[in-house]
């Protein structure tokens, strides 16, 4: 079982890590200081789940390492989190439109987390949850915003509603991992949870006059870490510069 | 003779909020227990944002008000659970924020009024402020931007 939840953990902190990490890229470039200030605070909040979940990581791995080690020594190949979380910022919009798909996703198994029967995950999620439904009211708010917009807002909305929709089913994809956890009562099985999400989403498109696109295909790779796009080795070599260059460094 | 409880939580009322210097530690509702623990003074903290880079700076500004006043043996421990709550601002905190220029939290979720003017007439500028606990809002009387405690 240890096994099963350390790369559970993994995905649920990998994904808020590299998001987190993604959005934080926008730290002095957003159209106005206000958005500048919100994607920063956001960043910092996805920062802080990621050391709680790398963290409680860590110490079921069992070898001595830390929420750092694994975030900053780790290549891409071990990298759990779903390839939505990696893919280019692209313009405001579209980083609004991965924030809202994630949000809605991280809020919603969370809310799930807080009754699981592993007491940490449980603490976690509690935590962790009342950040996520802040932020999922401002990227909702915002999609609407841009979506039932001007012709341009509205246009780019839906074009990066496009590009980006193949990438959600990943997040309800479910393994062996996933069903261990769900049969011991940690963690839902993902499928399980994509009427709830499904139902947000479309209320929220809805609001923002856009359309979801029909296609089902989607993208996988990323929270098995079978294959992850090209795009989140460049993350990395951003984002463990440091740490590759002067092992061991400290504030 | 080891000081009673009473008194370090007296003392930990005069620590200041790294960020928001006019309310304590206390006020803040982040202390969550004092208690000894054979000769060790056990204090427990809650963070109030999971990534809020203050975090540290406040375990440091405990331990140094706590050996100030001659205690040796401390140790802080923190806890997620029960989530840190804007209900567990205490009324003199909520007093002292609004006498500074920060509107309070409120259940409904935006300031009950301009702190500066009391106007009644507000608008939300964002969600985000210039810490993880705060928006930011704008009187439509004074024209005054203020930043409001996010109530969570
Ligand atoms: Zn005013």
């Amino acid at each position: 079982m240890s096994e099963a939840l350390f790369e559970f953990l993994c995905r649920m902190g990998d994904n808020t890590l590299i998001l987190g990490h993604r959005v934080s890229e926008w730290c002095g470039h957003a159209p106005v200081l206000e958005e500048d200030i919100a994607l920063a605070n956001t960043a910092l909040d996805l920062l802080g789940q990621t050391q709680m979940w790398l963290g409680y990581a860590a110490e079921v791995q069992g070898e001595g390492k830390t929420a750092d080690d694994l975030a900053f020594l780790r290549d891409a190949w071990d990298f759990r989190n779903v390839l939505l979380c990696e893919l280019p910022n692209g313009d405001f919009g579209r980083t609004l439109m991965r924030q809202f798909l994630f949000d809605a996703f991280n809020v919603t198994v969370l809310g799930y987390l807080q009754n699981s029967k592993d007491r940490r995950v449980a603490e976690i999620a509690e935590k962790a949850a009342k950040e996520a439904a802040y932020h999922v009211e401002r990227s909702a708010d915002t999609v609407v915003g841009l979506g039932d917009g001007t012709e341009e807002s509205h246009a780019r909305m839906q074009a990066a509603l496009d590009y980006l929709w193949p990438y959600v089913g990943e997040m309800f994809d479910s393994d062996a991992v996933d069903l261990a956890l769900c049969e011991s009562g940690i963690a839902p099985d993902p499928k399980s949870l994509r009427a709830e999400y499904d139902a947000l989403v479309q209320r929220v498109m809805a609001e923002a006059t856009l359309t979801i696109p029909e296609d089902p295909f989607h993208h996988t790779g990323g929270r098995t870490g079978r294959m992850h796009t090209e795009h989140l080795g460049h993350i990395l070599c951003t984002m463990q510069w440091l740490q590759r260059a002067y092992p061991g460094a400290t504030w | 003779m080891r000081p009673e409880v009473a008194q370090i939580w007296a003392w930990l009322d005069t620590v200041p909020d790294p960020e928001i210097p006019v309310i304590s530690l206390v006020d803040l509702g982040i202390i969550r227990d004092v208690a000894y623990e054979g000769e060790t003074c056990v204090v427990t903290v809650t963070p109030t944002y999971s990534g809020c880079p203050a975090t540290r700076i406040i375990n440091l500004d405990i331990d140094t008000a706590l050996r100030g006043h001659g205690l040796s043996q401390i140790e802080l421990r923190q806890q997620l659970s029960p989530a840190w709550t804007t209900d567990w601002l205490s009324d003199k905190g909520r007093a002292k924020l609004e006498e500074y220029g920060i509107a309070p939290p409120q259940p409904a979720g935006g300031p009950a009024r301009c702190p500066r003017c009391q106007s009644t007439h507000v608008e939300k500028l964002s969600q985000f402020g210039s810490t993880p606990c705060k928006a930011q809002w704008r009187c439509t009387d004074c024209l005054e931007p203020f930043d409001y405690f996010k109530c969570i």
